[in-house]
């Protein structure tokens, strides 16, 4: 049913789709970030495919990619009642130059999930009417969802009290816990001492 | 009256057993006394653990018996700031306010494992437990703690405030009756007609 509206954007947007898949239902395609807006208005608009419901928007960091961050839109249609999975990629290793065009002019409900993807993953959106951090607090420096922001490293409002031993106790040992994110810390968590291995 | 049988404290029955007496005691103590029984409350209730305060408060486990039931939702008028919850960085302020906005003498009691020492919320946007931006007098583990031992952590406050002190304390887990039978399996009622 829906590889149809996969062909339709094929022969819409031949050369900026990179890739698809339909699968037991589940249909996705990726274009160029430069075809972003211009697929997401077709998908609205084209009486075809009558996308009225932007049903989540989110962002991938692949830090071993490039482009690095996978831009995620599923779209679902009321009237029509099919699905479209819509991805595009950008940003350079550093994650610097992340832009895309913004959908808040097809869809309202853009403008809180970009301004979260902005707040997560620094990805900014061209034309969005107010995109500033929607979770986290202005004085945050860097972007927490990216794979290479200390899974440990916190930026308190206010000072921690004036007491001894005030600093964040490891909950976990080592061997415990969230070992798949302490692989991209800056600093060794625990002091391991190497010199009695060898 | 019994908390006031201490060693300062002396009752004396001039006409007899059963006659009108009276009762000497130190000004502190009597004030204590009056304090832990009053403990009007300030909730800064922020996630789940609000479930089970909410419990507490209801008529099951009901702590107004313990004198602490008149929540006020000012700080300026509660003695008592019962931490529900995790407390991100974001809200971390706002709680150093209504703490500072508090009059002495004044308690504070983390609820939940979240509040006592973060819990499993180890990463960028929460405190790791509420004494790192406000001393803290008694700490709840549990995720969410049952209502008893609420109840027990609002006991060992009472028991702090008629020492005096304020050198933070930990609820201890109870003994189960199951795994420690010489505490003791209270019978229940298996049936209707068994219970004569």
């Amino acid at each position: 049913m829906s590889k149809a509206l996969i062909d339709l954007v094929k022969k819409q947007f031949g050369a900026a789709v990179l890739e698809s898949h339909s699968l037991f239902g589940d249909d996705t395609l990726v274009v160029e970030a430069s075809a972003w807006r211009d697929v997401s208005g077709f998908l609205r608009d084209d009486p075809a495919c009558q996308m009225d419901m932007l049903t989540d928007l989110t962002a991938v960091d692949y830090p071993e990619r490039e482009p690095r961050f996978e831009i995620v839109a599923h779209f679902y249609s009321l009237s029509k009642g099919h699905r479209l999975r819509l991805k595009t990629r950008t940003g350079d290793e550093e994650g610097d130059d992340a832009e895309v065009d913004s959908l808040c002019e097809f869809w309202a409900s853009a403008n809180w999930m970009e301004r979260e993807i902005f707040d997560m993953f620094g990805v900014t959106f061209k034309n969005h009417p107010d995109l500033r951090r929607i979770l986290l607090y202005p004085e945050f420096e860097g972007h927490p969802l990216r794979k290479d922001y200390p899974a440990d490293k916190i930026q308190p409002l206010i000072a921690y009290r004036d007491v001894p031993n005030i600093e964040k106790i490891a909950p976990f040992s080592v061997d415990e816990g969230m070992s798949f994110g302490r692989q991209t810390h800056t600093q060794p968590r625990h002091d391991t001492d190497d010199s009695s291995v060898n | 009256m019994g908390e006031l049988k201490s060693s300062s404290t002396q009752i004396i029955e001039p006409g007899g057993a059963g006659g009108a007496g009276f009762a000497t005691t130190r000004l502190d103590a009597v004030l204590a006394w009056a304090q832990k029984y009053s403990l009007f409350m300030y909730p800064f209730v922020t996630a789940c653990c609000g479930m089970e305060f909410m419990s507490v408060s209801s008529p099951r486990y009901d702590f107004s018996r313990f004198g602490s039931e008149a929540p006020r939702f000012s700080p300026r008028q509660s003695d008592l700031l019962w931490v529900v919850g995790t407390i991100t960085q974001r809200q971390a302020p706002i709680l150093k306010r209504i703490y500072e906005q508090m009059a002495e003498p004044k308690w504070v009691l983390a609820f939940g494992t979240c509040a006592s020492c973060g819990g499993f919320y180890d990463n960028y946007a929460c405190v790791a437990g509420v004494d790192k931006v406000i001393p803290c007098d008694v700490y709840v583990p549990g995720c969410p703690p049952r209502p008893e031992a609420v109840l027990d952590g609002l006991m060992l406050l009472q028991d702090k405030i008629q020492s005096g002190n304020r050198t933070p304390a930990i609820v201890k887990p109870r003994q189960d009756p199951v795994v420690e039978p010489n505490v003791g399996l209270v019978q229940l009622r298996k049936s209707r007609t068994s219970v004569a």
